[in-house]
C-alpha cells in the first residue's frame, strides 16, 4: 500500500506551481495518471522513485518510511521498477544482458530466461537495442524491469512511441503481466483509450493537482457514456453513388466509409473533420 | 653521427605514466565536471582549458618556481616527501599531467555530457551504485570518447617541448626527452641524429593517430 502527501515547488510552460498530491494505493492495484504535458505527473513517479526529492511530506509503502523528515531512502533500495519514456536500455548490453544486468544479488539467472522467453524475446536477445525496434525496446524495458523484482512498477508514458498496432498489442501484455506478478503500477499517460483499457483508476492532474479520480468511465466519460458512439474523424474523400454521397473517413487508424445525404455532403470537403455519431443501434461485439 | 635510443625511451615512458596518471584522475573529474551544478563550474572549466591558449613557457615558469627547493611548496614537498621536482622525471611528469589535462578531459566530458541521463537512473533504480553504474553502464558507452582523450593526452605529452624545457632542462636518463633532443642536436649542427629522433617521433605519432582513427570508425560503426 502506498501512502503518499508531497508538495514540491515546479517550474512549467505558465510560470511556477506547486506538486501537491496526497495518494493512497492499494496493493496490486493498476493507478494511471492522466493529464496534460506538463501538469506534473513525471515529477510525481520520479518522487516515487526517488530520482527527484519531494520539498517537503512524507511518502510511505507497506508501512516502510521511503521518505520524510527523518528517512531519504536512496533509489537504490526502493525496488522500484522504472520505465522511462526513451526505455534507457544500456547501449552497450545485448538485450539478455539488459535483462541479466538487473538481476538482484543473488538471483538465479533463471529468471533472466524466463522473463526473455515470456516477452517472446528469445531469438532477440543476443542483439545490442539500437538494432531493435520501437515495440522490441519497449519489451526489453519491461523484462529488464521486472528483473529486479519490483514491489512497484512505474510506467511512464511506456506507449507514446509506439504504433497504433504495436501499442495496443503491449498494452495487453502489460496488463497480462500486471495480474500474472500482481504488482502495484502507476502509469502516466495522455491517451484516453489507454487509460480506459489498462486501469481501474484514474487520476486526473492539473498543475500538480489531483482535480479528479476515480473508475475511467466516469471520470474520463464524465456521465456521457450512454448507447450512443460518437468518434472524431477526418474526411478522406466524397464520391457519388446514385442518389447519396460515399464519405470515406479516417477513424483513429481505421478506414470506414459511410453514407451521407447530398446535404450532408455538401458541406464537406476532405480534409475536415467531423464527427460521426450512431445512436439506437445494436453493435457487434467481439472477443480480440 | 651519433645517437641513441635513450631519448626516445624517455619519451614514451613520460608520456606513458603522464597518460596513466591522467586517466586516474581526469576520467572521474570529467564525469564530475560533466554533472556537477557547482558555481564555479565555469571558472573550473576555463582552469583546465588553459594550457590550450597559454604559452607553455608561462606554466613552465611558475611550475619551476613552485618546484624551487627555495620555494615554500617545492621546500615542503622536499622536506615531507622527498621530492625534487624541478629537473628531474618526476617533476615532468607533474607538469605533463597539469598541460595535457584538457586534453583527456575534454572529451571525456561531452562524452558524459552526451549520454542520456535516463540511463544512470535506469541503472540507479535497478538497484545499482554510483560506482557501478559508472565502470558497467557510462564508461562502455564512452568508448570512443574515452579513446579519443587517452590518445590525444598521451601524443601531446610525446609532442610536448616548452614545459618540458623549462622546469626539466636537459639531464641525458633524467630529462632529456627526444623533443629535447632533436632540439639540441640541430643546434650543435648534427642533423643526423636530429632527423632520426624526429623521424622516429613523426612516425610513430602518425601511427598512433591512424590506428585511432580506424578503431572510431569500427566502434561507431557498431554504435550506430
Amino acid at each position: 500500500m502506498i501512502e503518499l502527501d508531497i508538495k514540491k515547488k515546479l517550474s512549467g510552460a505558465q510560470g511556477e506551481f506547486t506538486l501537491d498530491v496526497k495518494l493512497h494505493i492499494e496493493q496490486g492495484e493498476f493507478v494511471t495518471l492522466f493529464g496534460e504535458s506538463g501538469a506534473g505527473k513525471t515529477t510525481l513517479l520520479r518522487c516515487l522513485a526517488g530520482l527527484s526529492e519531494p520539498d517537503e511530506g512524507s511518502i510511505r509503502i507497506n508501512g516502510a518510511a521511503w521518505f520524510d523528515k527523518q528517512n531519504k531512502l536512496p533509489v537504490q533500495q526502493r525496488r522500484v521498477g522504472y520505465m522511462f519514456q526513451d526505455y534507457a536500455l544500456f547501449p552497450n548490453m545485448s538485450v539478455r544482458g539488459n535483462v541479466e544486468f538487473a538481476l538482484r544479488k543473488g538471483a538465479a539467472r533463471q529468471r533472466a530466461s524466463e522473463l526473455i522467453e515470456l516477452m517472446a524475446l528469445g531469438e532477440l536477445q543476443h542483439r545490442k537495442p539500437n538494432t531493435l525496434s520501437g515495440g522490441q525496446q519497449q519489451r526489453v524495458a519491461l523484462a529488464r524491469a521486472l528483473a529486479a523484482e519490483p514491489q512497484l512498477l512505474l510506467l511512464d508514458e511506456p506507449f507514446s512511441a509506439l504504433d497504433h498496432e504495436t501499442r495496443l498489442r503491449l498494452q495487453d501484455e502489460v496488463l497480462r503481466l500486471q495480474r500474472q506478478f500482481g504488482i502495484t503500477t502507476i502509469m502516466v499517460s495522455h491517451d484516453v483509450s489507454e487509460v480506459y483499457r489498462l486501469s481501474r483508476r484514474v487520476l486526473i492532474i492539473e498543475e500538480g493537482r489531483i482535480v479528479r479520480q476515480g473508475p475511467p468511465a466516469e471520470v474520463l466519460g464524465a456521465g456521457q457514456a450512454g448507447g450512443k458512439f460518437s468518434f472524431a474523424g477526418e474526411v478522406l474523400a466524397i464520391e457519388a453513388a446514385d442518389v447519396v454521397f460515399a464519405v470515406t473517413l479516417l477513424v483513429g487508424n481505421q478506414i470506414v466509409r459511410v453514407i451521407a445525404t447530398t446535404e450532408e455532403a455538401q458541406h464537406l470537403k476532405p480534409g475536415d473533420r467531423v464527427m460521426l455519431m450512431s445512436k439506437a443501434f445494436n453493435p457487434v461485439l467481439v472477443a480480440c | 653521427m651519433t645517437y641513441d635510443w635513450q631519448p626516445l625511451w624517455l619519451t614514451f615512458k613520460l608520456a606513458a605514466v603522464t597518460t596513466f596518471i591522467l586517466c586516474l584522475i581526469g576520467i572521474p573529474f570529467a564525469w564530475w565536471l560533466a554533472h556537477t551544478k557547482i558555481r564555479l563550474k565555469p571558472a573550473l572549466e576555463a582552469l583546465v582549458s588553459m594550457p590550450l591558449v597559454l604559452p607553455p613557457s608561462v606554466l613552465g615558469f611558475y611550475l619551476l618556481l613552485a618546484f624551487s627547493p627555495a620555494h615554500w611548496f617545492g621546500g615542503w614537498l622536499d622536506q615531507v616527501a622527498g621530492l625534487k621536482l624541478a629537473f628531474s622525471f618526476s617533476g615532468l611528469v607533474v607538469a605533463s599531467v597539469i598541460f595535457s589535462f584538457p586534453f583527456l578531459v575534454h572529451p571525456v566530458q561531452s562524452g558524459f555530457q552526451s549520454l542520456p541521463p535516463s540511463l544512470s537512473e535506469a541503472a540507479y533504480t535497478l538497484g545499482k551504485s554510483r560506482w557501478q553504474t559508472f565502470i558497467h553502464v557510462l564508461l562502455p558507452n564512452i568508448k570512443p570518447q574515452l579513446l579519443a582523450g587517452i590518445v590525444l593526452a598521451f601524443a601531446h605529452t610525446i609532442g610536448e617541448f616548452g614545459v618540458v624545457l623549462m622546469i626539466g632542462g636537459n639531464m641525458p636518463g633524467q630529462t632529456r626527452v627526444a623533443s629535447i633532443a632533436i632540439y639540441d642536436e640541430v643546434e650543435a649542427m648534427n642533423y643526423g641524429a636530429a632527423n632520426f629522433y624526429a623521424l622516429v617521433l613523426f612516425g610513430v605519432c602518425f601511427a598512433i593517430l591512424l590506428a585511432v582513427y580506424l578503431l572510431n570508425k569500427k566502434l561507431l560503426m557498431r554504435v550506430g
